[in-house]
């Protein structure tokens, strides 16, 4: 266990309930995120945890409930305005650009961030030219971060899945997120791609103190990394808190491995 | 030798104009990555809106001056095609993000056959004419390297010249610029692109502006060289085999397809024509689009086709 003090609480849920129709994805979630920690959503599958994401993400809206971002309350919200407030994300399921290369990808994510006029930008003169560097410096940091260099000019779609969950974390790291949102981010990798992946995470968190919220299922590694952890079944919250209580709590145990009747 | 020129001179020219509609084709299917099947419909509605207003706008002000009133018939066919851009995206595009680009396809079908009948409900259904002042007189170049010189039409050189510039400028603006970044990310992945904070509805309005700009130009050009007509539609099907030569993602590609089967045509019609028969001109595009679906199926300059297992 890592013992490091957390900032204020940066995001909070508010009872929040999401439903598709007749199916209840949601209810009555509510949870906190505190500054510069590394908060884990768990629970078996279908439990709503990318659900969840979704909605601090603003792809879902939900029917009831409020994300306060930094004590601003939000009821609606839009992907660009969540962007543009600081929230990065990556995906479960790859969603990479992959008929462009890693840099592009990667530069992808400074879009939000280049101001500069669009005429002057197709010319690549005066200021154009010099934002363009200062961008580009950034990712090359992130390359050399993440140590994809020798892939920086393939397209993303020949890499290998290891690699190109790198990408999609690049991509979020590029934005410079206060809140990164990781959405399993080891699913599928091998012992040796999963330390890796740790080991970035730990390393944003710590060299950058972003705040992480992650979904994981490999247990070993959420209790290990996660300061916090909060448990969802069915669209309910059955735990949360430190990992040790939550790998104590009858709730959880249940959820996880069946009750013996 | 200097027949063989005054062919390929020729193609080059009809080749360019081929482009210039294929220029449509790819904008839309490199942002969006949406096979826009309402480019043709998009070319006449523009030529069609070009030319009536350019007929009416002197009739209502009763300003004389053509100059005036092609230009701003451009305009306002210009600002028309900004409308329409907006409608497709709030009426139609909004609600089919994240979908199959199957279901995107037909979607551009229905806007088809709803711009073709719109436009001529608007602006009629007769035969116009595009006057925009383009000199129409042959000229004869290279007099002193072969005798009687080569026959060149201005008007052809012109129309050459405009998509030529709109080609580069269209160029820079999708390698260079953010925007264009933005628009490669959004054929891509919408809800990644949509992660990183593009805003998808304004992209789509601006890559469907951009088209319908082009459609304004090559129905500009197209109209004034063979009249404002439904037959503009069809158009759109000959610069079909072009951007599947060209690469549907490549906009040097689509310009490099154009030339090549504009040269391939008239060559092909020239030389080849006389020993079957001639025609070879009405199929010879198809044909070779064919055997490059075969052989190399993203075209030239298309991005390859990557598919992990």
């Amino acid at each position: 266990m890592k013992q490091r003090s957390l900032g204020d609480v940066i995001l909070d849920v508010q009872n929040i309930s999401l439903s598709f129709g007749g199916v209840k994805a949601l209810t009555d979630i509510s949870f906190n995120v505190r500054e510069h920690e590394i908060r884990a959503i768990i629970g078996p599958n279908g439990a709503g945890k990318s659900s969840m994401l979704n909605c601090i993400n603003g792809v879902y809206t939900p029917q009831q409930g409020t994300i306060s971002f930094r004590g601003q309350t939000f009821h609606h919200m839009n992907s660009r305005q969540v962007a543009e407030m600081g929230v990065a994300r990556t995906f479960q399921n790859l969603a990479l650009f992959k008929g462009m290369s890693v840099l592009d990808n990667i530069m992808s994510g400074r879009n939000l961030k280049i101001k500069s006029n669009i005429l002057l930008q197709a010319l690549r003169i005066g200021p154009a030219e010099r934002e363009e560097i200062r961008h580009r410096e950034f990712v090359e940091h992130i390359i050399d971060f993440l140590e994809i260099q020798a892939h920086r000019k393939t397209p993303v779609g020949q890499l290998p899945y290891g690699l190109q969950k790198r990408v999609d974390l690049g991509r979020a790291l590029a934005m410079e997120p206060q809140v990164l949102l990781l959405d399993e981010p080891m699913a599928g990798m091998n012992v040796e791609e999963k330390q890796d992946m740790c080991r970035f995470i730990l390393d944003v968190n710590d060299e950058f103190g972003t705040t992480v919220v992650l979904i994981e299922h490999d247990m070993g590694v959420v209790m290990d990394i996660s300061d916090r952890v909060v448990v969802l079944d069915y669209g309910k919250k059955i735990g949360d808190g430190m990992p040790d209580e939550v790998r104590n709590n009858e709730d959880v145990i249940r959820a996880y491995l069946g009750t013996s009747h | 030798m200097a027949f063989f020129l005054e062919t390929l001179l020729g193609g080059l020219m009809a080749g360019m104009l081929y482009s210039l509609v294929a220029l449509g084709f790819v904008l839309i299917f490199k942002a969006s990555g949406v096979f826009n099947f309402a480019q043709g419909a998009m070319v006449l509605f523009a030529a069609l809106a070009m030319a009536r207003f350019a007929e009416w706008i002197p009739r209502w002000t009763g300003i004389e001056n053509p100059i005036v009133a092609n230009v701003a018939a451009f305009i306002i066919a210009g600002g028309i095609m900004f409308v329409v851009a907006w409608l497709i995206e709030r009426l139609v595009l909004r609600h089919l993000v994240n979908q199959e680009a199957a279901t995107l396809l037909m979607a551009t079908l229905g806007i088809t056959y709803f711009m073709e009948g719109l436009g001529q409900t608007l602006f009629g259904s007769d035969i116009y004419k595009i006057d925009v002042g383009m000199p129409k007189d042959p000229i004869f170049v290279l007099e002193s390297m072969f005798e009687g010189g080569i026959l060149v039409n201005k008007e052809d050189v012109i129309a050459a010249a405009i998509a030529a510039a709109l080609v580069a400028a269209l160029s820079l603006f999708f390698q260079k610029t953010t925007t264009g970044r933005a628009l490669r990310a959004v054929a891509d992945d919408h809800q990644a692109a949509q992660s990183i904070g593009i805003p998808l509805n304004r992209i789509w309005v601006i890559v469907w502006c951009v088209a319908g700009v082009v459609a304004l130009v090559s129905g500009m050009i197209w109209g004034s060289k063979l009249g404002v007509q439904f037959s503009l539609t069809t158009v759109a099907l000959r610069a079909l085999p072009v951007v599947i030569l060209g690469g549907l993602t490549s906009v040097p590609g689509a310009i490099i397809g154009g030339l090549i089967i504009g040269v391939g045509e008239k060559l092909s019609e020239v030389f080849l024509g006389p020993y079957v028969g001639g025609g070879i001109e009405i199929w010879f595009a198809y044909v070779l689009a064919l055997l490059f679906l075969l052989v190399r199926p993203q075209g030239l300059f298309g991005e390859k086709i990557i598919d992990r297992v």
